[in-house]
C-alpha cells in the first residue's frame, strides 16, 4: 500500500515536472522606463515668432495647434510634385 | 499631432553628404562627433544604396531605459533628448542604441569621455530656447523657431525627410506611386498603406510599367 502511494506520488511529481516544459514563459525582457530626473524643458510653442530669424513660419505664442500648422506647412515643403505642380 | 520622424529614401540619396555637413555646421558639433552620419552598403558595386543614419527618435527608445540616470526625455512631439548635466558618460545608451547614434567626445587627456552627444531633431535641450547655454550644449533649437531640422532642410535630393510621421509618410507615398515601383514590397501596406490626412500631394496612378529596348 505504502509502495503503491510512493509509486502515485512519484508519477504524479514526474508528470508535473514534464508538463511544466510544456509551459511558455515569458522570452522578451521587459525594461521598466527610468523616470526623467534633470531640468524641465520648455515647449517650442512657447516662443515668439517674431523672434525667430529667417523663416516665414508664423504661429502664436503659447498654442501648440497654431506651431504645429506652421510647421507641418514646413514639411510639406519638402514634397517636391506639389511645389512644381508636376505629377502628383 | 503624431510623432516627430526622419525618413531616408535610399533611391534618391547620392551619398553627398551635405545632412552631415549642415548638421555640424547648425550645432556646431564638437571635433569627432556625428550626429549623423552616411551609410553605404554595397559601396563600389552597381545598385549600391545609401542612407543617412542619426537618432531615430524611437518610440520605445532603448536608451531611455538602459540609462542609469534616467537623464533621457521625450518631448509632446516625440523628439528623444538628454540633460547633459545629468550625463555621467557611461556609454549604457550607445551599447543599446541599435543605430549607434550617442556619441561621446572625447574630454581631456587619455582618451576620457565626455557627455554624451546625440541628435535633438534640432530642437535644443533642456536649457531656456535659444539661450547661449542651450546652443552650446546641444546645439541649435529650430523648431522653437518653427523650422525642421538642418539636415533634412538642406537635402539636395530631399531623400532625407523631416517631420510629423503621417506627413512624411504621405509624402513618401506620394513619390513612390509616382515612380511607379517600390510599393510591392512586403509591408508596405502596414507601412505606408492610405493617407493619414498628413498632407502632400493625392497620390495619382502607378503607371504600367513600359518594357524598355537596348
Amino acid at each position: 500500500m505504502r509502495a503503491r502511494q510512493f509509486f502515485v506520488a512519484t508519477l504524479a511529481s514526474l508528470a508535473a515536472l514534464v508538463l511544466g516544459g510544456c509551459g511558455e514563459g515569458q522570452q522578451v525582457t521587459l525594461y521598466k522606463q527610468g523616470k526623467y530626473q534633470g531640468k524641465p524643458d520648455t515647449k517650442p510653442y512657447d516662443n515668439d515668432a517674431a523672434q525667430a530669424i529667417y523663416t516665414r513660419s508664423t504661429w502664436t505664442k503659447g498654442d501648440r495647434s497654431s506651431w504645429e500648422a506652421a510647421l507641418k506647412q514646413r514639411a510639406l515643403n519638402q514634397n517636391e510634385y506639389t511645389r512644381t505642380n508636376s505629377g502628383g | 499631432m503624431a510623432r516627430m520622424k526622419f525618413l531616408c529614401d535610399a533611391e534618391r540619396c547620392i551619398e553627398c553628404n551635405g545632412c552631415v555637413t549642415a548638421c555640424k555646421n547648425e550645432n556646431e558639433v564638437p571635433w569627432g562627433v556625428n550626429r549623423r552620419r552616411v551609410v553605404t552598403l554595397n559601396d563600389g558595386v552597381p545598385g549600391e544604396r545609401s542612407i543617412s543614419v542619426a537618432c531615430m527618435h524611437c518610440s520605445d527608445a532603448p536608451c531611455m531605459a538602459v540609462c542609469p540616470v534616467d537623464c533621457f526625455y521625450k518631448t509632446e512631439d516625440g523628439v528623444v533628448l538628454h540633460d547633459k548635466d545629468l550625463c555621467i558618460g557611461c556609454g549604457y545608451c550607445f551599447y543599446a542604441c541599435p543605430f549607434g547614434a550617442p556619441q561621446f567626445p572625447q574630454a581631456g587627456a587619455f582618451g576620457l569621455r565626455g557627455k554624451m552627444d546625440k541628435c535633438t531633431f534640432c530642437s535644443g535641450g533642456p536649457e531656456k530656447d535659444g539661450s547661449v547655454e542651450e546652443f552650446t550644449k546641444y546645439g541649435s533649437n529650430r523648431l522653437a523657431m518653427g523650422k525642421l531640422p538642418a539636415c533634412a532642410e538642406m537635402c539636395s535630393t530631399k531623400a532625407l525627410l523631416a517631420g510629423d510621421g503621417d506627413v512624411v509618410a504621405d509624402i513618401y507615398r506620394t513619390r513612390v506611386l509616382q515612380r511607379g515601383k517600390g510599393s510591392e514590397v512586403w509591408g508596405w501596406g502596414t507601412a505606408y498603406g492610405p493617407p493619414q490626412g498628413g498632407g502632400g500631394a493625392p497620390a495619382p496612378a502607378p503607371a504600367p510599367a513600359q518594357p524598355t529596348k537596348g
